[in-house]
């Protein structure tokens, strides 16, 4: 774990209430999820990290309260304190050769930076997006121009397969040997419970410190109980309780 | 000038007063390849009982203006766990005081979990609590009347050679009445305040944030009242009282301690601050400079 400055370099709003940032600085520790200070707000902001590269860190936020507010309302070259290297991300090497990529909403943009690695490790990557409608959809112009083959489901079906990411995998069955889910707890739930063979699910909790040491963000698993922020966010399939 | 930071508390001298306050650190542990831990003056482990306990459901947490409320609920390995692996593990990469901190549902849980901290080579000091307000007739329950602090603190006190401290409850009608009563059972100091029973609402979902609806609320908007609490008892008792609530700076620390504080916890600030304890170690020479202080042991109860 690592506390950093960062300048906002981006911050533009990209679909409902959607907004993407690009931080840029030094001393960035690699993680899942990075834990960002907000002026005026006690505590921080946990946030899935959506692509990395030297320098400069991409982060997708929805507006769901104040302190989202607040953050959407900063400005280019505004100075942000983080903290990084934070959470158990995906295990990509946990797949042989055809993943299975399951986003819901919110959920999707961890799954990119875990796209990019699929490929880079010659893999067969399949990602099933899914959104509420036309207006929330995120990323498919960057999923499709990594994965083999990006489906898309909305729930009123104004874009791709109408109904959940379910129907979309009911409607093209896409062949794979290992599932990457992240979305709502509903959503993940439905997902772990209808597709066979191994898979991990990434775990959304309401976190304190975000490091490991407050033990608020604890559930139980069939292991005991285990943190999210720490242990987690990304649990096998076989060790959930739902 | 080299300043001198070190404090003694019932004998045991701290190379500096910061001590991360209990369930804000964890064991330490998970916090050691992150810094240097050895720079804390002292650690105040998890709360710690009997069996292993799973604690509260989520959401325990909640943020508000100026702090936080946590419902965590005495999640814990278990007394065997902390003597036989924690404080064993913790003893390997730190070499300040060690802090047990003892919850209990019961008189005999108290003793029992406090003769085995006693018995255990890495623990410096007990640090027993009865102000958790996050369980059900146990915690809090023992540490909001006078008659039955003293019960606990004379029983422990009757099963452990360490030094003792109880950790008062902030959610009472007269500390000074409660802490008098620890004092002349027999407690060798006083830990204050834990953290005040507080409540959200989500307004949209009309329901409480906090799944167990209510929690502690810590962080810097208690640092008044703490410091009001602290004075009160600290010019009322004998024994050293170990400052907590609402610290969140090196100016905190020492305002706390003029206050008759002979240590300081930071607690919620950990929680949004994870680095915060050494940076307020790192702090207190220049100020104890600003201020004219060479030894910080000099300044307690000064006011």
């Amino acid at each position: 774990m690592r506390k950093s400055l960062y300048t906002i370099s981006e911050n533009s709003l990209i679909a409902s209430k959607t907004f993407k940032m690009v931080l840029e600085g030094e001393g960035f520790e690699e993680g899942e999820f990075v834990d960002i200070g907000i002026p005026g707000y006690f505590l921080r902001r946990p946030l899935s990290v959506c692509d990395w590269e030297e320098g400069r860190l991409t982060l997708v936020y929805k507006v769901v309260g104040e302190g989202t507010k607040v953050l959407s309302e900063m400005p280019v070259g505004g100075e942000l304190e983080v903290l990084t290297g934070l959470g158990k991300g995906f295990d990509p090497e946990a797949c042989r050769e055809r993943a299975l990529l399951v986003g819901g909403g919110l959920g999707v943009p961890p799954l990119l930076l875990l796209a990019k690695r699929l490929k880079a490790q010659g893999k067969q990557v399949t990602a099933v997006l899914g959104f509420n409608k036309a207006d929330e959809i995120i990323l498919a112009g960057e999923f499709r121009g990594i994965c083999d083959e990006v489906l898309i489901s909305t729930v009123d079906g104004s874009v791709g397969v109408k109904g959940f990411v379910t129907a979309a995998i009911a409607a093209e069955k896409p062949s794979y040997d290992f599932f990457y889910t992240c979305g709502p707890m509903v959503m993940m739930k439905v997902v772990c419970n209808a597709l066979e063979g191994p898979g991990e699910a990434s775990l959304e909790e309401r976190m304190g410190c975000g490091a490991g040491f407050c033990y608020g963000c604890s559930i139980e698993t069939k292991n005991g109980p285990r943190r999210v922020c720490k242990d987690g966010p990304v649990f096998k399939k076989e060790d959930l309780i739902w | 000038m080299v300043k001198d930071l070190s404090v003694d508390l019932c004998g045991v001298r701290l190379k500096n007063p910061v001590v991360p306050a209990s369930g804000t650190f964890g064991f330490g542990l998970e916090l050691a390849g992150d810094m240097d831990l050895n720079v804390l003056g002292g650690i105040s482990l998890k709360g710690t009982t009997r069996e292993a306990r799973y604690g509260n459901p989520t959401p325990r947490i909640a943020e508000c203006e100026g702090g936080m409320i946590n419902s965590v609920g005495l999640q814990n390995p278990g007394i065997d766990v902390l003597v036989g692996e924690k404080v064993p593990a913790l003893r390997k990469v730190y070499d300040g005081c060690v802090i047990a901190n003892i919850s209990g549902f019961s008189l005999d849980e108290y003793k029992e979990c406090c003769a085995k901290a006693d018995a255990c080579e890495g623990i410096d000091i007990l640090e027993v609590n009865v102000s958790c307000p996050n369980v059900h007739n146990g915690g809090m329950a023992f540490g909001t009347s006078a008659a039955s602090a003293a019960e606990v603190t004379a029983a422990v006190k009757a099963v452990c050679r360490k030094p003792v401290f109880l950790k008062l409850s902030p959610n009472v009608a007269d500390i000074v009445s409660i802490a008098r009563a620890c004092e002349d059972a027999g407690a060798d100091g006083l830990t204050l305040v834990n953290t005040f029973l507080g409540m959200r609402i989500d307004i949209v979902r009309r329901k409480p944030v906090i799944a167990n609806k209510m929690g502690g609320f810590s962080g810097r908007a208690i640092f008044p009242i703490a410091l009001r609490m602290v004075y009160q008892v600290a010019h009322a008792c004998r024994i050293p009282v170990m400052g907590c609530g609402g610290v969140a700076t090196a100016r905190d620390v020492v305002e706390m301690m003029m206050a008759g504080a002979a240590a300081v916890q930071v607690g919620a600030e950990n929680i949004r601050n994870p680095f915060a304890c050494p940076e307020i170690v790192a702090e207190l020479p220049a100020l104890m400079d600003e201020l004219g202080i060479n030894t910080l042991q000099e300044i307690i109860e000064t006011v």
